[in-house]
């Protein structure tokens, strides 16, 4: 049954069959994410992941290169030390609406704030599918969810205007049905010499699905598409007519000073001195 | 040639720091603690390290575990509030195997309490502060001298065990003034890379229980978890087997490791009826009570706990074999007490003088409170 492709040569095999639902978008956006990956002809060697906890998170322990599975909402404080102790590493972070948006939004608004070189991939399908179905900071309004049975009363957050409010200098959304886009977008963000956030609205058949009348992947996929407005299109649009669509494009695309360069100017302006890279190994400094 | 300074405690702490080799810190600003944050900021730039003001506690944590797996040996500071906020990612560095180190300089508490008055309140929140089984490593200085001395400590104690080590200070000892000896030959425990890239498994269940750490870049391209995890660091979460395997070596690579961590120093303890058991700033007042004690021709002792966790139980119970009562002198209400109640309650009767309010307790306090327990 299993099928040669052409990315398991990035992939960690012995942890292979993977655990996510069928149905879900997880493999959609690690397929796009290493397409991507490869149009920014990145060296996959130097790529370091880091993710907080969720469905989401799971996506690097999959992968072969270093991976670091922290805890929860916390991804991005971990990737910003790595980031910071070795700058030469190119780090990405897969996260979730409820790991980066909620218990971590704080983590997010400050990493953007300091444009520190990272790309993160944000998997938004709404709700919490690892602890089964929970609602999300990103929950639309009257959707359900296990904790909002008569529905959700809370207005969502727009995490890519809010990264991009914060200070990204790059912040896009696609979804899980429009790849190209969404390739296009990861290649581009790789690229970005900056804090770089593409949230990708995905489909979560099995909590989301289930207890919105979206019981299948295709339902839900079609409504995804349905709802989908460009921003080009969407900038012409009013509140009243924009609500309950996913606005799709980029967000924030402009360059600023970025945090680890900032950190090595201060050292080699001032002092003479390059940050140092795995000095922990030496006896003497 | 060895060099002298005239420096706060909290000053020597970073002196330390950076003579140990650490060349991060990620840190939010707190009472009484600051000045480390703030020297290193000032320093760090100057040697190729890096300093980060984070968000806060939580991510100061998570930041320095971070950059401690790129390679950097990476410390934070903090008091009893921030130590809290950090609890989680502290139980993530011990079971991921992280070396870290984390000051406290302890201010009264709970809560916001006493942001500027000198504690010792957070002592079995460095033992048993993050959730689940682990062991800690603590160290607690009575001096400038020692603080700048035990962060040293620290570090080497962090990467020779791969774990998360504490500096229980306080806020006596961070903010005082005294003059520090910096010796020319410091021992600098250095991390240690493993060889075989293809054959390395960074979480076996080895002798000693310590594996080499790679850092990441190295091209070991390995998965680190919070997750109970096996050998290669795959979650394997189901397996009460793996879970009891992977917590127990946790635990064994510090505890079987006691003679070489523990650490404690004494005096007039031979042929003393009485014997004061302290740590931090309070031995300060414990020595110069013993001294007094002494010129009355009483025969009292103390023992100074270095290394609290893990809790140095034979050197205690073989210094305190002969003696009647044993005082436990500590800036809160009964902690420490309570360890070594448990090590010498069948052969001592042991009492506690615990002072908090944020002032040291007086060498006069605790020869009333020895009186006051019938010891001579």
């Amino acid at each position: 049954m299993s099928v040669e492709n052409k990315f398991t040569p990035y992939m960690r095999e012995d942890r292979l069959p993977h655990i996510f639902c069928p149905g879900c978008g997880n493999g959609t956006i690690m397929n796009a994410f290493l397409k991507g990956m490869e149009k920014a002809e990145m060296d996959f060697d130097n790529i370091a992941m880091v993710s907080g906890i969720g469905c989401s998170s799971r996506i690097p322990g999959y992968m072969n290169c270093d991976s670091l599975h922290t805890t929860h909402g916390r991804a991005l404080s971990f990737a910003t030390g790595l980031k910071v102790a070795n700058k030469d590493l190119d780090v990405v972070v897969f996260t979730g609406d409820g790991d980066c948006a909620s218990i971590g939004g704080n983590h997010l608004i400050h990493a953007a704030r300091r444009n520190i070189n990272l790309t993160v991939i944000c998997i938004n399908n709404n709700i919490y599918g690892m602890t089964g179905g929970q609602i999300s900071p990103t929950s639309p309004k009257g959707s359900f969810g296990t904790t909002a049975p008569y529905g959700n009363q809370d207005a969502p957050f727009n995490l890519a205007e809010l990264v991009a409010a914060a200070g990204a200098t790059y912040s896009a959304r696609w979804t899980t049905v429009q790849i190209e886009n969404l390739v296009t977008s990861i290649k581009d963000g790789l690229k970005n010499p900056g804090f770089s956030f593409i949230e990708v609205a995905t489909q979560c058949p099995t909590y989301f699905g289930r207890k919105n009348k979206l019981r299948t992947p295709t339902a839900m996929a079609v409504t995804l598409k349905m709802n989908t407005v460009f921003k080009s299109a969407a900038d012409r649009m009013r509140p009243k007519e924009l609500e309950g669509k996913i606005v799709v494009g980029e967000f924030a695309k402009r360059q600023k000073p970025e945090f680890t360069e900032n950190i090595d100017r201060i050292s080699e302006e001032k002092f003479g001195k390059k940050t140092l890279i795995n000095s922990a190994y030496e006896e003497e400094l | 040639m060895s060099e002298e300074f005239f420096i706060q405690g909290n000053e020597a702490c970073a002196k330390g720091a950076l003579k140990a080799g650490c060349r991060f810190f990620a840190g939010y600003p707190i009472t009484p603690s600051t000045e480390v944050a703030e020297t290193l900021a000032r320093e760090l730039p100057k040697v190729g390290g890096s300093f980060v003001q984070m968000e806060d506690e939580i991510a100061s944590a998570g930041a320095i575990i971070g950059g401690s797996w790129g390679g950097t040996k990476s410390m934070t500071a903090t008091s009893g509030p921030g130590l809290s906020l950090m609890q989680e990612n502290i139980g993530y560095a011990f079971i991921s195997e992280t070396p870290i180190v984390v000051v406290d300089v302890q201010r009264g508490s709970p809560s916001t309490g006493q942001p500027t008055m000198a504690a010792q309140g957070d002592m079995m929140q460095a033992r048993w502060g993050s959730h689940g089984d682990y062991e800690p490593i603590a160290l607690s200085p009575s001096s400038v001298q020692e603080f700048f001395d035990f962060t040293i400590k620290a570090f080497n104690l962090a990467e020779q065990f791969r774990t998360p080590v504490f500096v229980m200070a306080d806020e006596v000892i961070g903010h005082m003034r005294e003059k520090i000896t910096v010796e020319d030959d410091i021992e600098i425990v250095a991390r240690k890379r493993p060889e075989d890239k293809d054959n390395f498994l960074p979480f076996k269940n080895v002798e000693n229980g310590t594996n080499p750490m790679p850092s990441f870049g190295d091209g070991f391209n390995i998965h680190v978890t919070g997750l109970t995890h096996d050998e290669r660091g795959y979650p394997d979460t189901n397996d009460p087997k793996a879970h009891h395997e992977l917590v127990q070596r946790l635990c064994d690579k510090i505890l079987n490791n006691r003679d070489k961590i523990c650490s404690v120093q004494s005096g007039e303890c031979e042929d003393a009826e009485t014997i004061i058991v302290s740590y931090g700033a309070p031995v300060r007042s414990a020595i110069e009570a013993v001294q007094k004690a002494r010129a009355d021709g009483k025969k009292v002792g103390y023992v100074k706990i270095d290394t609290p966790w893990p809790f140095p139980e034979e050197q205690i119970q073989e210094l305190c074999a002969n003696a009647s009562n044993v005082l436990v002198v500590e800036m809160n209400l009964g902690q420490m007490f309570y360890e070594v109640d448990r090590v010498l309650r069948n052969d001592t009767d042991v009492h506690v003088l615990g002072v908090i309010g944020g002032l040291l307790p007086t060498p006069d306090e605790i020869l009333s409170k020895i009186d006051e327990i019938g010891g001579n």
